[in-house]
């Protein structure tokens, strides 16, 4: 994989940098993305991971760099690239005085899912998300963990190539925390993901390979295979690599 | 989709209290200037007559009701719009739209669209409320069509400018009363200006309005509040632009 060559990455970050007022916070970030592979990106908090992932799915304008999503440029033709885009923010971005389904069929039209299909897709993907029978509830009544869920239904609703998940499991109780992963599971089956967490547990039963940022620099990029042969601690690695 | 953002804004507005509260508002008010003007109209009518090229019932009893609905809408206007942009920011829904593959420009336009036919749906009141009128006499037509477009334009130019203001901050409540602020000093501008015959009277919204309300069409006034309500929706898409250029 010496040669770059785009179109067999879903996802192609190549030397991203961000600044705030001259000062930078990201610096020179390459990434990239195969088909079905879960990526798990790592790093203290203000390390710079969220400020990636809003450049990845178009929230926010590298001053230098290029992202490509399945080989269209981001930058030249977002609307084409963010249709291959799915992403799940921090907070996820609900409407509370919406219902899931006509929040699910707003996310469909915005993703220009064709009208006649548009009941279907909400259908299956609220099978999909387990969230079959919470159609006519509203967002702002159900519990964290089926918000949670009604916030990935929205990133997957137009089947993207490429999800982008922030902390999906955070404030959920383990049974739902079980259920969110064996989610990401199936979802990886038909797509790729970059999954941001701090539960280094979560990286190693999730993902095939792991990125860890440190105050704007990727410090670590390897298999998780290849760590296990190593027989080294993703916490040990962790904790190394970010001390300084 | 700006069909699909007009949709939703519309629905999100139907589901508050808030919009049908400042609908009932709306109508209790004007209904009742309406029939102020109605009353007096009839008082009058007799000593009408006898005057030569006297004002015909449009113009004391329609004129006075669109200028009411003018101040009235400039009071609600910065209410409604407080939301649009505020209000997605602070509920951190904003990403949503921006993820999407829709240009930033069609979130705008459909958020500014939604609440101009959500405005042009009350307007249809107060037009149905004067065409009753016909039913007692000749209702001069023109000038009702002249102060239906003119009370459309300001209410784009308040829409437009509430929109932007409500894209500066995450605060939907100070979206509200700076934008009411601003409204306001419009306002103050038409009453000072009026004294004097100015050059400051023209950036009046109020002075073209009141043209349109007195049967004028000016080219004049129609391309300042086309251009105006232009100036503030591109300073709204350029904001939001800028908040992914350089946050």
């Amino acid at each position: 994989m010496t040669d770059y060559d785009a179109s067999s990455f879903t996802l192609s970050a190549q030397h991203l940098s961000r600044a705030y007022s001259g000062t930078f916070v990201v610096h020179d970030v390459t990434l990239q993305l195969g088909r079905g592979e879960i990526l798990g990106l790592l790093g203290p908090n203000g390390a710079g991971k969220s400020t990636t992932m809003h450049m990845l799915t178009g929230n926010l304008a590298p001053n230098s760099g290029r992202i490509e999503i399945c080989g269209i440029d981001l930058l030249d033709d977002p609307k084409s690239a963010k249709a291959h885009l799915g992403y799940l923010p921090e907070i996820p971005p609900l409407y509370m005085d919406m219902t899931v389904d006509e929040f699910l069929v707003f996310v469909a039209q915005l993703h220009r899912i064709d009208k006649k299909i548009i009941a279907q897709a909400v259908e299956s993907c609220k099978k999909r998300c387990g969230l079959a029978e919470r159609g006519n509830q509203l967002i702002g009544i159900l519990s964290k963990g089926l918000q949670q869920r009604v916030g990935i239904a929205q990133a997957v609703i137009h089947e993207p190539d490429v999800i982008i998940l922030d902390e999906p499991t955070v404030g959920l109780d383990p049974n739902q925390i079980r259920e969110m992963r064996q989610l990401i599971r199936t979802l990886a089956q038909s797509c790729s993901i970059i999954l941001s967490t701090h539960i280094l547990s979560e990286v190693e039963s999730l993902c095939n390979r792991v990125l860890i940022m440190n105050k704007g620099h990727i410090v670590f990029n390897q298999a998780l295979v290849q760590l296990q042969q190593k027989g080294v601690d993703l916490e040990t690695v962790f904790t190394e690599l970010t001390q300084i | 989709m700006i069909r699909a953002i007009v949709g939703k804004e519309l629905k999100s507005l139907f589901v508050s209290p808030l919009a049908w509260f400042l609908l009932a508002l709306m109508q209790v008010v004007l209904t009742w200037v309406f029939l102020g003007r109605l009353d007096a109209y009839l008082h009058v009518q007799p000593q009408l007559q006898q005057i030569a090229n006297a004002p015909g019932f449009t113009e004391i009893i329609v004129t006075p009701v669109f200028a009411m609905a003018a101040l009235i809408l400039l009071m609600i206007v910065p209410l409604l719009t407080m939301r649009l942009l505020a209000e997605e920011r602070k509920n951190r829904t904003l990403i949503l739209l921006i993820s999407s593959p829709v240009s930033i420009s069609e979130i705008v336009i459909g958020k500014f669209l939604s609440l101009i036919l959500f405005i042009s749906g009350a307007m249809i009141f107060i037009v149905l409320l004067s065409v009753t009128l016909s039913a007692g006499g000749t209702l001069d037509s023109g000038l009702l069509i002249s102060s239906v477009l003119g009370l459309f334009l300001v209410a784009c130019c308040f829409v437009a400018l509430g929109l932007y203001i409500s894209s500066l901050t995450m605060q939907p409540v100070i979206a509200a009363l700076v934008a009411l602020g601003v409204l306001l000093c419009f306002w103050v501008l038409d009453i000072l200006g009026s004294s004097q015959d100015g050059w400051i009277h023209y950036f009046s919204l109020l002075k073209h309005f009141k043209q349109f309300n007195s049967g004028l069409l000016d080219s004049f006034s129609i391309a300042y509040l086309a251009l105006f309500t232009l100036f503030f929706i591109i300073l709204t898409i350029r904001r939001l632009e800028a908040d992914r250029l350089h946050r």
